[in-house]
């Protein structure tokens, strides 16, 4: 089931003026700023289909910035979070893209410093709900009903032992568990959705485990 | 976890309770949460919807000035005049349309299920109240219970405009505000569902056509359309009108026909009101304004 809480229905609270076009955004935003850690300095934003109609009549531009500032779907400073990345310098690029999506709101976000980049594809489903469903090129599905790890490592065998390990001695249970490799011996990602959230000592012992190279963690 | 509206009803028959017990019920288990912190968070939601709706009533405007001040309109007309169609509904409508004029002017409101339809749930709530005098805690149970329906439509069909027109959306909030009215209103589980259904069914086939893409003509007028619809269907399942074609099933059909509608009728502002003389003029000249 996509939705699992009455407070899908009834919520967010939000600034307006649409869930899937603002919240919605703001949330993929959001989480996009989670994974890479910290807001970008350049972002391109390949808007498909609904998106690509009316960004700019629905604030999905300015909500999808908001979120890459690592502002919630409620803060009062979204509607000028254009002005404010102008003024911390991130460079925003929006491309009203025509390739076909399975989604009508669907957004593609390149976003990087002069040291990382990362790319994901997100979904907002309805309601101010959505999906990540692709990151730095591997598919994946996050219900985003749960808090997840998500872990960025070597094909190695020990890789998932190694972290499953750590998760079973802090008794940290995993509801879904995926793995996903691009090529064989080559970068793999594990997302583990987990009952509840994961302190940072984990995550730092974690990172310390075999043939990892980094670790996100985005609560639900 | 109930699937269908028919388990929903099932559940709440067999246990005795209401549809908003089932929700709540449900919620706790499903969440590991305590029923008073369930309370606290929809507390929270409640005074968002309450806030909103005292913004409006004291006038808003949307940056594009092409939405606000409706509500204060109607609440004039129903204190001095002798409204045709209740004042009751028409406070309703006033409330509704408020709250999506705060939402169209970028205000703070809740989601029910979503913004653009923010305004059915809500402003029915604030409208029947003076009549039916809730406590509280009953004005939450309100929210559960049109959350419940809302949770069925969200998981067997949509609540997005984009993927099923208007009909999922203020469809979805008109139909989910007259289940909770019912239950307020001392109505049983099946009546909430057979209101729901009837609701839903007029709401069948409506497009989603944003002019200029923005979410205000004809966003809050139709919450005005979904809340009187809402409380019209409450009063006919309370009065024990039933509907032939089973909730689950009109459900059913909103999903198929959103999967029917062209794309230009899914909120891409690019066919229907959107695609009039007036609808094409006003986009021309307020994103020529605003780019």
């Amino acid at each position: 089931m996509k939705y699992n809480s009455v407070f899908d229905i009834i919520g967010p609270v939000m600034i307006g003026p649409s869930s899937s076009h603002t919240a919605g955004a703001a949330r993929i935003g959001k989480a996009a700023h989670s994974l890479f850690g910290r807001a970008p300095t350049w972002v391109k934003i390949h808007l498909y289909e609904s998106f690509a109609k009316t960004y700019k009549g629905h604030g999905t531009d300015f909500a999808l910035v908001g979120g890459l500032l690592g502002f919630d779907t409620d803060d009062t400073r979204m509607k000028d979070a254009l002005k404010i990345a102008k003024e911390r310098n991130m460079q925003i690029e929006f491309i009203e893209d025509s390739a076909a999506v399975n989604h009508p709101n669907t957004v593609r976000l390149k976003i990087g410093d002069v040291g990382d980049s990362l790319e994901l594809v997100g979904v907002s489903i309805g309601g101010g709900k959505v999906e990540i469903t692709e990151l730095n090129g591997f598919e994946l599905r996050l219900s985003g009903n749960h808090p997840a790890i998500l872990i960025m490592h070597n094909d190695r065998f020990g890789a998932i032992a190694s972290v499953t390990s750590v998760l079973a001695k802090h008794e940290v249970n995993i509801g879904h568990m995926e793995v996903n490799r691009k090529d064989v011996g080559k970068e793999a990602l594990m997302v583990i959705e987990v009952d509840q959230n994961v302190d940072d000592d984990i995550l730092r012992e974690l990172e310390k485990a075999e043939h990892i190279i980094r670790i996100v963690k985005i609560n639900s | 976890m109930f699937r269908t509206v028919q388990e929903l009803v099932e559940i709440a028959e067999m246990k005795a309770i209401s549809i908003s017990e089932v929700m709540i019920r449900q919620e706790m288990e499903v969440k590991e949460k305590t029923r008073e912190q369930l309370y606290e968070e929809m507390e929270k939601n409640l005074q968002v919807m309450e806030k909103a709706i005292e913004d409006a009533l004291q006038g808003v405007e949307s940056v594009t000035g092409l939405t606000g001040g409706d509500a204060v309109l109607i609440q004039k007309y129903i204190h001095e005049k002798n409204p045709l169609s209740g004042p009751l509904l028409l406070d309703a409508v006033s409330k509704a349309m408020g709250t999506n004029e705060v939402n169209a002017a970028m205000g703070t409101i809740c989601a029910t299920p979503t913004a653009g339809s923010a305004g059915c749930v809500p402003g029915t709530l604030f409208a029947v109240k003076n009549q039916l005098n809730p406590t509280r805690e009953q004005m939450m149970r309100y929210l559960f219970t049109a959350g419940a329906f809302g949770f069925v439509v969200a998981n067997n069909a949509s609540i997005s405009g984009a993927a099923g027109g208007c009909q999922a959306e203020v469809g979805s909030a008109g139909a989910m505000a007259s289940a909770a009215i019912v239950e307020m209103a001392g109505g049983t589980p099946q009546q909430s569902a057979e209101a729901f259904a009837m609701t839903l069914k007029n709401m069948l086939g409506l497009v989603c056509d944003p002019v200029a893409g923005l979410v205000e003509v004809p966003c809050v007028k139709r919450n005005a359309g979904g809340s009187s619809l809402a409380i019209v269907s409450a009063d006919m399942a309370l009065a024990g009108v039933t509907s032939r074609i089973p909730c689950d099933e009109v459900i059913g059909a909103m999903y198929r026909i959103g999967k029917q509608m062209p794309s230009s009728l899914r909120e891409t502002g690019e066919g229907g009101l959107a695609d009039t003389p007036t609808g094409r003029w006003l986009k021309d000249k307020l994103l020529g304004l605003t780019s």
